[in-house]
């Protein structure tokens, strides 16, 4: 208990500490970074701010953004989905099988909103029913969806889509700048946000974050809530599918491999805790804005691209440590403190102590 | 649940201000859209007097963006580098100035964005090889738009690019290797081809031509065609069964990068080495070991340097205005020589280049 008890140590309530609060919050900075990143985009290239390019960037986003939107509540419960890469390559590839063989579109959709849904259902019921650790689960479905996507469509290119869905895929929303992908990420946002911070369930998010045993005594279904959150995710993992498909018009089996390593360095990103309890949907919105500004400023400079994963993962680790460095600095002045030797003690055999 | 409750509201007040911004950042991005168009058709316009000087002289100082599959990919590494003479060793002896660009995957969702980012930056001209064509096309189709011409190379996106560079032609490769092959075994005895898949069809393309080419030489009978599926272990074996079946062989045919390495393999043995010669599309860097024990005396490919050079040489000289792309139209490609634009705006490179143990040395791909 003893690391729970310091990571969610109440914060002191009064003085210097509570006015400064509101500045130090993690959206604030993050309304930093995007300023930084629209202010560096647009003095390496003025076509930065163009429309154009605006859309683009939103366009290259937007089935990201969506699955981060579920992932960020998953995470706050303490639990993550890894295998969202791969149920986008299932959707994308039954896409393509399904309109090979000459169904309708509308009952494609269906197979498809279906199968993310039970992808879903797969991991949740594995991780709530089963108590397996979620980040294991989620590592085997990673592999198994996307050889489900390999068996669904094997070396085949599916790339006859009709022009009226390719077309949504890569203009915008009339009298917007808007592709649809950020659209409907903007709406889901919207509603996420009520969801998690204006309602019952949201709150109980939070409390089995923070404590799942504790949830469950004072009468949460966690096992419901938590299986429902992983549906959702494969839900939007398969409208992410659809979205990318149509984008690039083209279903192959490897569709969206690498997405899952963006999804969750947004999210951290988004100051939502990876031990669970703490994050906001504004937050994520901010991050997806940050992220997606920062990726194509550095398209913009002739930025070795090779190196892209070092900005991505760099950014997901100091988005891991800076919020958890208070703790970390506690913890060892504790453990510098503890094990200091006493008189007529050995400094290591220091028995144990519970504070 | 207290400080839960106590962060709902503020959250949700930060909420609302962040889709305000959002909304905020919208209109803006909407109200800047007349204003970015009327820049970009500033870019386009420049471009677009570029192309109505063509009759004069030709513009440099222009941005041609090289775009391959993917980033780390040695051939792409070799067809694009100024040091091994590729695309941006063209580009810079025009005085323009070339950037290669691309995705780390080959893959288009990886590559568009650096196709548009390409497009954002001002390129003057695009040389693309397309991971997907359907999928780059509204991408291409849009720097077209705004008069950016597109030279695609090594892999076409047919119905949306101004000029294709097309490394090798079918009737080429396919007669070139019969006569490479006869020059080694004297133009006598049997044969074997060693396929990829029985269904690919350039395989297929290819071997037609072949067999058409083997009727220049009436000593040299093709016994008999096996499938390696361009998996090395399948291919080995395949070519075994092959020398087994028919122990008269004197040269073998391997049209593929795999089947040609792993024919090598098996022939290279003290049973085999100078008895059955080999030749077929191969990379340098794969079959130097053979070339130098004698196993293989030659093989070919086309030249990734020469393709990428002729590549960046079209793009610039389209951008600036130096040539005009309609079959027929002829153009200068510096060290390479001269180049007929042909049918469907299309390049020929030319016959392909081949490998023996004098030159082999040179080629790092």
């Amino acid at each position: 208990m003893e690391p729970d008890d310091v990571r969610r140590r109440p914060r002191p309530a009064l003085g210097r500490a509570a006015l400064a609060r509101p500045f130090l919050r993690w959206e604030t900075g993050l309304v930093v970074v995007v300023i930084v990143v629209a202010i560096a985009g647009s003095a390496l290239s003025p076509e930065f701010f163009t429309a154009n390019n605006l859309f683009n960037l939103g366009l290259n986003t937007g089935e990201v953004a969506i699955m981060a939107l579920p992932m960020t509540l998953i995470i706050i419960t303490g639990e993550i989905d890894l295998s969202v890469e791969s149920t986008l390559g299932m959707s994308s590839a039954l896409l393509g099988v399904l309109w090979a063989d000459h169904w309708p579109m509308p009952a494609i959709f269906v197979v498809i909103a279906v199968v993310g849904a039970a992808a879903g259902a797969v991991n949740g019921l594995l991780v709530t029913r089963a108590g397996l650790p979620s980040l294991a689960v989620t590592i085997g479905t990673l592999a198994l969806y996307r050889g489900i996507a390999l068996i669904l469509l094997g070396p085949r290119t599916v790339a006859s889509f009709p022009a009226a869905y390719t077309n949504a895929g890569t203009t915008a929303i009339p009298h917007t700048d808007l592709p649809y992908s950020i659209g409907i990420f903007i709406v889901a946002a919207v509603i996420f946000g009520v969801v998690l911070h204006a309602t019952p369930f949201g709150r109980s998010i939070y409390a089995m974050g923070d404590n799942a045993e504790a949830a469950m005594f004072s009468g949460l279904r966690v096992k419901r809530v938590k299986t429902s959150l992983f549906v959702i995710s494969g839900l939007a993992s398969a409208l992410a599918g659809v979205l990318f498909t149509f984008r690039l018009n083209t279903a192959v089996q490897d569709n969206g491999t690498g997405l899952s390593l963006d999804v969750v360095a947004i999210v951290l990103l988004a100051g939502v805790s990876i031990f669970g309890g703490k994050g906001s949907i504004a937050g994520v919105f901010l991050a997806v804005l940050a992220f997606a500004g920062l990726q194509n400023a550095l398209l913009l400079t002739n930025f070795n691209q090779e190196a892209m994963g070092l900005v991505t993962g760099g950014l997901l680790l100091v988005s891991v440590f800076v919020p958890n460095a208070a703790m970390f600095v506690r913890q060892l002045r504790r453990a510098v403190t503890r094990s200091a030797p006493r008189p007529g003690e050995p400094a290591l055999s220091t028995p144990r102590k519970d504070t | 649940m207290r400080p839960l409750l106590r962060r709902a509201p503020l959250a949700a007040s930060t909420l609302v201000v962040a889709s305000a911004l959002a909304v905020a950042a919208c209109s803006s991005s909407g109200s800047s859209s007349p204003s970015s168009s009327s820049s970009s058709s500033g870019s386009s316009g420049s471009s677009g007097s570029s192309g109505s000087s063509g009759s004069g002289t030709a513009k440099s100082g222009l941005k041609v963006f090289v775009i391959p599959k993917n980033l780390g990919n040695p051939y792409f590494t070799t067809a694009d580098s100024k040091g091994t003479g590729g695309a941006l060793a063209a580009i810079g002896s025009l005085g323009d100035t070339g950037t290669e660009t691309s995705g780390t995957a080959a893959t288009s969702a990886s590559q568009i964005p650096a196709v548009q980012a390409a497009i954002t930056k001002g390129a003057n001209a695009l040389v693309v090889s397309a991971t997907d064509p359907t999928a780059l096309c509204p991408t291409l189709n849009g720097a077209i738009k705004r008069k950016i011409p597109v030279v695609t190379y090594d892999s076409d996106a047919p119905g949306c690019r101004s000029l294709f560079i097309n490394q090798a032609s079918t009737s080429a490769i396919g007669t070139s290797e019969v006569d490479l092959l006869a020059k080694e075994i004297g133009s006598s005895g049997d044969i074997g081809i060693v396929s990829a898949a029985a269904s690919a069809t350039n395989q297929n393309a290819w071997i037609g031509f072949m067999k058409q080419e083997l009727t220049k030489y009436p000593k040299m009978k093709l016994v008999a065609t096996v499938y390696g599926n361009d998996d090395p272990a399948t291919a080995t074996q395949v070519t075994q069964g092959l020398l087994e079946q028919y122990p008269s062989i004197k040269g073998i045919i391997s049209p593929t990068t795999v089947g040609i390495l792993a024919a090598a393999g098996v022939l290279d043995s003290a049973k085999y080495r100078g008895k059955v010669q080999l030749t077929g599309l191969g990379t340098p860097d794969s079959m130097k070991k053979y070339v130098s024990d004698g196993t293989v005396k030659a093989f070919e490919l086309w030249n990734p340097a020469n393709l990428g050079y002729l590549a960046g040489y079209a793009a610039a000289d389209i951008a600036g205005g130096a040539l005009t792309v309609k079959p027929g139209a002829t153009f200068k490609a510096g060290k390479l020589g001269t180049f007929t634009i042909g049918a469907d705006n299309t390049v020929l490179l030319g016959p392909p280049t081949v490998f023996d143990s004098a030159n082999i040395g040179k080629f790092n791909f």
